[in-house]
């Protein structure tokens, strides 16, 4: 009895192990643009924030091209992660389960996976970090242009300008933490990163952390039910 | 008054070298142990004519021109500083409710040099603002990123960015000239002698007798600008009206740097730094305690039953 019940087409391809597509050629161009340009813009930004980084600026060829390049940079990854925030928003979105998920913290630390309910596509933790990047984005985005002063200094304000760069500082530090958290997860959940590199996970990984989601593409139920996890093609 | 010699015609020595620094932008600095006698530029506004010799005279010393600008209707020309106009003359018609007369109000405005620099504690590129131990607060250009955090940091929005080299500009003191004992080329060109400068006390003293002659012709207010909230300037204004400084085109009455610039250069930095080392640290010491989250060979096995139809 070998797949029976996988039409042709399916996401999860048998074998030993089974292998499950996660993410479209397309959906991992747009990931890594998104976080090559937050990377750039993380560099960059500290290197401006404090005296002690200001040598990163040598990254970019001097101070000049960092203050010239970094909102262009931004302006790349607001419109790599919108491109993410359309892909991903639905599969994103809170259900009953990931409250208990969150609840169980402590299991999902100590990797006791086996105490967990079964999720969808993305986990509660997964969620949080997609949330916190899609305000954090917004947030950098609007202050980081009044902060422009190069084209959009005249649109504002000096003591608008004040509360504005406070408020990118504070933002980019908290994107940064979430960033950590987002980067240490795919590390530590061995078997994650193939999943933006290569396009699959194996079926283990998928039954281990998303048996939901397995579930649902075994199932033949693909294409907004369910969950509304959207299964890679 | 004071210190306004004619050049000299032999080889002086410059009282002002770079070590010479108070402070330094984005830098930790050891200033020397001795500083120099603070110097200072004092603008009597009861005796300006709003003649605009400063800013020619700021102009032409500095090298600069404005291209023709456009009449707003009123005498101020250029209407607000420019990165080559570092010094402007502001005029103000203002009313005395006291006495019912119409009193023309004329500030040269410029660059205060505050002994608290707000620019300087903004700037994030080491050693594009520097603070002499005279008091001169410099912006050194090569050093400049034309970021604009000084217009952030500036209690009395002075600095201006070129739109040519994206850098910012505003008042030297002329340090330049102050480097070889001449005064600012301001004061130097000021016919009224409206604007004088030397040591800090000097001015102070000066200050004072100009005080006391308009107190005696009845401005009871007269007084120094020399605002405590930014540890006082080395250019000071003596206002007929020092009660309200506000009617000298929008003077502040009492400037300091932002609370909000404090909170992003103070807290922030610091707590900001820590976080994110947090984030990193507890990372690193998780997987050090408990190792890599693997998926193992039942679970493998589980998901080929599933996708076999052995199990649901």
């Amino acid at each position: 009895m070998t797949a029976q019940n996988l039409e042709p087409g399916s996401p999860v391809h048998p074998g030993d192990p089974v292998t499950v597509d996660r993410y479209t050629p397309a959906a991992r161009i747009n990931h890594w643009i998104t976080a090559a340009s937050l990377v750039l813009l993380a560099i960059s930004g500290l290197a401006l924030f404090h005296p002690k980084l200001y040598f990163l600026t040598a990254l970019f060829g001097g101070g000049s091209n960092v203050r010239m390049l970094h909102p262009w940079i931004g302006v790349v990854l607001f419109f790599g992660f919108l491109g993410l925030f359309l892909r991903f928003w639905k599969a994103n979105l809170w259900k009953r389960e990931d409250g208990t998920w969150m609840a169980r913290l402590r299991d999902v630390l100590a990797a006791h996976d086996e105490n967990l309910p079964e999720v969808g596509k993305y986990n509660a933790g997964q969620k949080i970090v997609f949330w916190m990047m899609s305000v954090l984005i917004v947030a950098l985005i609007a202050t980081g242009l009044v902060l422009w002063d190069q084209y959009f200094f005249d649109y504002t304000s000096i003591g608008q300008k004040r509360i504005a760069v406070l408020i990118h500082a504070l933002a980019a530090i908290v994107i940064i933490c979430t960033w950590i958290v987002h980067v240490y997860a795919a590390i530590w959940v061995r078997g994650t990163i193939p999943a933006m590199v290569k396009g699959t996970v194996t079926g283990g990984w998928a039954w281990r952390h998303h048996r939901k989601w397995l579930r649902e593409l075994v199932g033949g139920k693909s294409g907004g039910r369910g969950t509304g996890a959207k299964p890679a093609k | 008054m004071t210190i306004m010699p004619n050049p000299p015609t032999q080889n002086v020595t410059q009282v002002m070298p770079e070590s010479d620094l108070l402070r330094r932008s984005a830098s930790t600095i050891t200033p020397p142990a001795a500083r120099q006698t603070e110097v200072a530029k004092l603008i009597d506004t009861s005796k300006c004519i709003g003649c605009k010799a400063c800013q020619v005279a700021c102009l032409e010393w500095n090298d600069m021109r404005e291209d023709v600008g456009v009449n707003h209707g009123v005498y101020d020309n250029p209407i607000d500083l420019t990165p080559a106009s570092f010094t402007v003359m502001r005029f103000s018609e203002w009313i005395n409710p006291e006495t019912d007369n119409l009193e023309w109000l004329i500030r040269k405005d410029g660059c205060m040099h505050c002994e608290d620099p707000g620019c300087l504690k903004a700037c994030p590129a080491p050693g594009a603002i520097v603070q002499y131990t005279n008091g001169i607060v410099d912006f050194v250009h090569e050093n400049c990123i034309g970021c604009g955090y000084c217009i952030k940091g500036c209690p009395f929005n002075i600095p201006r960015i070129s739109k040519v080299d994206h850098k910012a500009y505003k008042c030297t003191l002329c340090s330049d000239r102050v480097a070889v004992g001449q005064g600012p080329a301001c004061a130097k060109a000021c016919p009224t002698h409206a604007i004088v400068f030397g040591t800090k006390e000097e001015m102070k003293a000066h200050a004072e007798k100009r005080i006391e002659d308009l107190r005696s012709r009845g401005f009871a207010n007269a007084g120094l600008y020399d605002p405590p909230g930014v540890g006082g300037t080395h250019v000071m204004y003596v206002l007929h009206h020092a009660d309200k400084p506000e009617i000298y085109a929008g003077l502040p009455d009492n400037p300091r740097i932002s609370p909000v610039v404090e909170m992003w250069k103070g807290v922030t930095k610091y707590a900001g730094l820590t976080a994110i080392a947090a984030f990193a640290a507890v990372g690193f010491l998780h997987h050090l305690v408990n190792g890599p989250n693997r998926v193992s060979r039942e679970e493998e096995e589980k998901a080929k039953d599933l996708t076999e139809g052995r199990s649901s």
